[in-house]
């Protein structure tokens, strides 16, 4: 592991207590809402900012410990990339991406001779000359990358590399960024709230929620199995706990699911809301999973309509739009909603 | 008076004191300018001591500017981002000559730095040489007056500057000197020159503090101030002449100022 870290940070009402590892070549994200503290972590990994006490190692070596060890961050071999670039305004481009050969000693000639291979890899050959302020957002944001990469840093950092973006741009950069982060031999510590980043560009995922780590593991993992509300909400499943007896759970919240395998003790149950159905009228063929709901919310997603639904048992139904119309739903309006036991995923909690 | 669509009236309760305070602040440069004796200016001008004194004058100012840049950015610095305790004391404290006199200050920099002051007796002692009276005191004095108006404008620069550049210099390698070289420095770099033209104006016009301090030696110590305060008493139309360079000067320096910088500094600042 060439990033180690546990980093414990008290602000006020938020405490930070989150232990990270990051291999080489390997990339991290750390997913989470706005407030849990997932830049702050990336501040104390870059040095930027000092916790209250945990330990950073880079490469077996302590960067920061609470015996007063301190490695300023512009003596750590890290490369960082903020949500709003942060070029120099009165640099060029070149003498941006060269910025960081030429504080650790490069002349200026050789400094710039490195960054012009750079500004090829990242699609910039040829607007070297420009100040940051003529560059859209997506170039910008290229540039800092190849700014954070030419000094070949053992860490990079990722504070929302994407989410200044438009939603075009941020496709064609993300898909960029994942090419460069797949030939990056360092270890690589991406923070953002949106799972598409994490899931496109992440090895691993740790989701942080009010300081904390709720979950840690592969992007397939944490999409299929959620195991808080926020991942649930975030990847698009319902998630509802409760207790397994046999091929039933009987939720926290009341009410019963049947699912297809046989369970014990507590487990999560995730739900599809694609895999809901919505009837007027109580389904024939008495489906095992059916139950009255009333519709509180509908919005168009697309090609679906999202009905959010109350009751017993609460779930989101995606139908489509022409379903929704014959259907002739309106918030308010009583509805039975089934899902088949198969279409139910469960594990433990 | 406005020529947009906007019902540009003023009601006359404000406009009456408005163009009363037009006239009160524009009229005694008109005067100026009408009585210089136009015909007399050249030699006026030319006269011995004239050349001296606008000499003297744009030197002093000159390098009590270059003096306030170089310890008073640092200040600005240290007011703006360390973590220093007692910041706000510090502060207050750098703005009392704002405040103060000019001729108070003159009075507490002859008490410090005077032949028997504080300092200046043990600079006398050691070196036999007396800062009052000479063109250093010359500049000392302006410097005391002017720094802190660069000051201020610097620490408001800094303060309007983001410090996440900062951040992201430290992450490419750079220690905090070379980020203020290479970051702080050029970002502020508007804010400073405007700081610098306020306080070289502000020391081109000093003369309380000068003339308590340094006196009035033609060649030595008597900037174009001194020198206008002196030639009214016995000679009004040179007196005049020297005004109007003095004008010509400043209506200089605010042009610049108004185009080069205060507008960017303003707005962002």
């Amino acid at each position: 592991m060439s990033l180690r870290a546990h980093v414990v940070v008290r602000r006020g009402s938020l405490t930070l207590d989150v232990e990270v590892a990051v291999g080489d070549g390997e990339v991290l994200a750390v997913l989470g809402p706005n407030g849990a503290g997932k830049s702050t972590l990336l501040r104390v990994l870059a040095g930027l900012l000092l916790p209250d006490g945990g330990q950073v190692l880079v490469d077996g070596h302590r960067v920061w410990d609470a015996a007063g060890r301190h490695v300023p961050a512009h003596r750590r071999s890290l490369g960082m990339v903020f949500q709003d670039h942060l070029l120099f305004p009165h640099l060029s481009i070149t003498d941006n991406v060269a910025f960081g050969l030429r504080s650790r000693g490069a002349k200026r000639a050789a400094a710039r001779a490195a960054a012009a291979p750079w500004l090829d890899r990242v699609g910039l050959a040829g607007l070297g000359d420009r100040r940051p302020g003529e560059l859209s957002g997506g170039q910008a944001q290229r540039a800092a990358l190849a700014r954070a990469l030419v000094g070949d840093p053992r860490v990079l950092l990722l504070d929302e590399p994407l989410s200044a973006l438009d939603a075009r741009t941020r496709l064609t950069v993300r898909a960029e960024l994942r090419r460069h982060l797949t030939d990056y031999a360092g270890s690589a510590v991406l923070v953002t709230h949106d799972p598409v980043d994490a899931m496109a560009l992440a090895d691993r995922v740790v989701v942080v929620e009010d300081g904390r780590v709720v979950q840690t593991g592969t992007p397939a993992e944490i999409a299929r199995r959620p195991r808080t509300d926020y991942v649930a909400r975030l990847v698009g499943l319902v998630l509802l706990p409760g207790t397994g007896t046999g091929a039933q759970v009987a939720l926290d919240g009341g009410g019963a699911v049947a699912v297809a395998e046989e369970v014990a003790g507590p487990v999560f149950v995730a739900v599809r809301p694609e895999s809901v159905a919505l009837y007027l009228a109580r389904p024939a063929g008495s489906p095992r999973n059916v139950w009255p709901l009333r519709l509180v919310a509908a919005t168009p997603h697309g090609s679906v309509v999202r009905c959010d639904l109350a009751g017993e048992v609460p779930l989101t139904a995606d139908v489509t739009a022409t379903s929704f119309a014959e259907l002739g739903l309106a918030p308010g309006a009583d509805v039975w909603a089934s899902v088949k036991a198969g279409e139910v995923a469960v594990y433990t909690r | 008076m406005s020529r947009a669509g906007r019902d540009g009236g003023v009601p006359a309760p404000l406009l009456v004191p408005a163009l009363a305070a037009v006239a009160f602040l524009v009229l005694p440069l008109v005067g100026l300018v009408v009585r210089a004796p136009w015909s007399e200016i050249g030699p006026q001008l030319t006269r011995p001591g004239v050349g001296e004194a606008l000499r003297l004058s744009l030197l002093s100012a000159t390098l009590a500017t270059a003096v306030s840049l170089l310890l008073g950015v640092p200040l600005a610095w240290v007011l703006a981002r360390s973590a220093v305790r007692g910041r706000s004391l510090l502060r207050a404290l750098v703005t009392v000559p704002l405040v103060l006199p000019p001729v108070v200050g003159g009075v507490a920099l002859f008490l410090v730095l005077g032949r028997q002051g504080i300092v200046g007796r043990w600079l006398f002692e050691a070196t036999g040489f007396a800062l009052p009276f000479t063109t250093a005191a010359v500049v000392v004095a302006e410097t005391f007056v002017a720094m802190p108006f660069l000051v201020i404008s610097v620490e408001g620069a800094l303060r309007a500057a983001d410090a996440r550049f900062e951040d992201a210099a430290a992450t490419l390698g750079a220690d905090r000197w070379t980020t203020f070289r290479r970051v702080t420095l050029p970002l502020v770099a508007p804010g400073i020159a405007a700081g610098a033209v306020l306080c070289w104006a502000r020391a081109l016009g000093e003369f309380g503090a000068t003339i308590t301090f340094a006196g009035n030696f033609p060649g030595t110590t008597q900037t174009m101030p001194l020198a206008v305060y002196l030639a009214l008493q016995r000679d009004p139309d040179a007196a005049i002449v020297l005004s109007l360079v003095l004008l010509v000067v400043s209506l200089a320096t605010l042009l610049l100022l108004r185009g080069r910088w205060l507008g960017r500094g303003v707005t962002s600042g």
